[in-house]
């Protein structure tokens, strides 16, 4: 691939979603959207439920029609095309498997409507059970497989066409916590192996993350921020993404005045003046929100070396997760932040960061402190 | 297993000669040598010869067998499609009207409808001339009504369980609609259709009421014969009817349950088999 999968922007336009809405009666569920994906890429749509993901997925599928707005795929529009006429194939959330056929039928049944030789037909299935490594199920039916099996059956099925697009939607939603994982992985796999371009619907965001290249977070029926995993979290362009997020400390506060390369302000529920790295402009506005996120908070029992955006305060309570632990803070305005501090001391050592009632130091990175001007 | 106690023993008892009680004697009755029903003469096997020398009671029963097979068939054929219309062609105009209409039959009293369909008949006899006579055609057409409502039914109840996401499935694979029904929907409902076969067929084997409206002259079926042969009093060769349509009966339960407790079986070993070999 010629692309750098990190670039925020594809280099083309192999998917093009134009200014779509789509109205159900008086209900607006995608509300004119508009993105590029690139050839090859791993897009995720993620967003709470109701968000409009699924419905911009149908649309993509052919199952539903825009209201407004065009659809391209490698350059051709879909308007009108019946979804048994687009070189779009989907992974169903329930994977949809045909319960009356094995294995192997499932995955050929695609490939009848293609103008495939019958020994072409049987090569093709047998290289699909070989890639989802299903070879020893061929002629079982679906419901005498396990749920991650049926799962790959379901994804080797809707490859075996070898589409354009490939959607996958909630592909992750019925499995247990280990095999999310390992199927995670295989999935990147089989996308990069294939080279197909990937939209997977999500709501989970640990999924979007590990998965996909770049992101487009959508609410009610927009999209509210598109970039890269890294680029979402680190840098969100809003209050709503920040908190959508991860976790995040979110605070009123005030402009002060800003300087070339700060912005000072003041947060009257932690009770200090902060100041934060100024990352383009700010309108004037001078009620802002300011967010941190919990890992980017040092804390220490002795005061830190720099004074700046330093804080004290009274650990009321923590939670011990094994690799890192959750501690909130107590500041004097009343307010309690969260913290992340990892635990990467050896166990035995006594020299834990802090435990109840104990007096530490927060200090921010300028830095990591995000501000947003929009408000709840 | 668990021990019943004394009165749930007696009440079983009770529950089951209730039900079997008047089978029983039926059965033991039709083996009876005497003429009088309730009189028992001895045993003999003389009143199913009689029974297959009468013509009237095989031709009634031959009419019925026609009968019900063509009905239960066309009526789950067109049962089948309103059902598939009503579940998956979303809300079209006319859809409330088309599923009311359908399932009014299930509580409307037979004998209006019998009345209903009998005036139609007469009516178009005046105005287009058919049907001259009633017959086969019009018990067929009347038959096909009612049963049609049971089908469609199970149809619809079938259909609105079965996920929607298997038939768009096929359809992103590149099936049209039309091959869609032939390859996931009409295979997967199968069971329902043939047990709604089975249903369509029973109700008009068994119906006398709206039949009785609509046969012509001649065209008796086996349950109206039975209800005209029995108002001269009960004898002893209807017995024996009643004794072999229940052997019918119940050989063709048995072997149902059979089959499907093997099959039950086999499924449960494959899914053992998958959970032992799956990862």
């Amino acid at each position: 691939m010629d692309r750098d999968p990190l670039s925020a922007t594809p280099s083309d336009r192999f998917i093009s979603v134009r200014t779509v809405t789509k109205q159900f009666g008086q209900f607006t569920a995608v509300d004119r959207v508009s993105l590029d994906i690139g050839k090859g890429e791993l897009f995720a749509l993620l967003g709470s439920s109701g968000c409009g993901k699924t419905t911009l997925l149908r649309m993509l599928a052919g199952f539903e029609e825009p209201t407004s707005g065009q659809i391209f795929i490698d350059g051709e529009d879909m308007a009108g095309i019946a979804p048994y006429h687009r070189p779009v194939n989907m992974m169903f959330q329930s994977y949809a498997l045909f319960p009356h056929m094995t294995v192997e039928k499932n995955i050929g049944y695609g490939l009848k409507h293609e103008r495939m030789t019958k020994s072409e037909r049987d090569d093709r299935v047998a290289a699909m059970l070989d890639l989802v490594q299903l070879k020893a199920f061929a002629r079982r039916h679906p419901h005498q497989l396990s749920g991650g099996q049926r799962q790959r059956v379901a994804l080797a099925r809707a490859l075996a066409k070898q589409p354009k697009l490939l959607l996958l939607d909630e592909p992750l939603g019925a499995l247990d916590k280990k095999l999310r994982e390992q199927t995670q992985f295989e999935i990147a796999n089989i996308q990069y192996e294939t080279g197909i371009t990937f939209v997977v619907v999500t709501h989970d965001q640990e999924e979007a993350m590990t998965l996909a290249s770049r992101i487009a977070i959508m609410d009610s029926g927009s999209i509210r921020q598109l970039d890269t995993p890294k680029n979402v979290y680190e840098f969100p362009s809003s209050r709503f993404v920040a908190s959508f997020i991860g976790s995040v400390n979110l605070f009123d506060a005030e402009l002060v005045r800003q300087d070339d390369q700060f912005a000072h302000i003041a947060v009257p529920e932690i009770g200090v003046t902060l100041q934060a790295l100024r990352r383009g402009q700010l309108h004037g506005k001078t009620r802002l929100t300011c967010a941190f996120r919990p890992e980017k908070v040092h804390m220490s029992r002795q005061p830190p070396a720099s004074a700046v955006n330093t804080m004290q305060g009274v650990v009321q309570d923590f939670g011990y997760f094994g690799k890192d632990s959750l501690y909130r803070v107590k500041m004097p305005a009343g307010s309690l932040i969260r913290v992340n501090a990892t635990n990467d001391l050896r166990a035995g050592d006594d020299d834990i960061v802090a435990t109840w009632e104990d007096e530490v130091y927060l200090a921010i990175d300028p830095a990591a402190i995000m501000l947003f001007e929009d408000e709840a | 297993m668990k021990r019943l106690s004394r009165f749930l023993l007696t009440m079983m008892c009770l529950g089951y000669v209730y039900l079997y009680a008047p089978i029983i004697s039926l059965i033991v009755f039709s083996f009876n040598k005497s003429r009088l029903v309730t009189v028992w003469g001895g045993f003999s096997t003389v009143w199913y010869g009689r029974l297959f020398e009468n013509s009237q009671i095989l031709d009634a029963a031959w009419l019925s067998l026609r009968l019900a097979l063509t009905s239960a068939t066309i009526a789950t054929i067109l049962g089948t499609m309103a059902g598939i219309a009503l579940v998956r062609f979303g809300p079209f105009r006319g859809r409330t009207m088309l599923s009311g209409l359908i399932t009014t039959p299930l509580v409307m009293p037979e004998v209006l409808t019998g009345v209903s369909t009998l005036l139609l008949f007469l009516l178009m006899a005046k105005w287009i001339g058919w049907p001259a006579r009633r017959g086969f055609s019009t018990l067929l057409i009347a038959h096909i009504t009612f049963s049609m409502t049971y089908v469609t039914t199970v149809i619809t109840s079938r259909l609105s369980s079965i996920d929607v996401s298997i038939e768009e499935a096929a359809l992103d694979l590149g099936s049209a609609p039309w091959q869609v029904l032939k390859d996931i929907t009409l295979p997967v409902i199968s069971p329902a259709i043939l047990s709604a076969w089975l249903l369509a067929f029973t109700i008009s084997l068994d119906d006398v009421v709206i039949t009785s409206f609509t046969n012509g002259p001649g065209y008796n079926t086996l349950p109206m014969l039975v209800w005209a042969k029995v108002r001269l009093g009960v004898t002893p060769d209807i017995n024996a009817l009643g004794s072999l349509i229940v052997a019918v009966v119940a050989i063709g339960v048995t072997l149902s349950s059979i089959i499907i407790t093997r099959s039950e079986r086999r499924r449960e070993r494959e899914i053992q088999a998958a959970l032992a070999g799956g990862h």
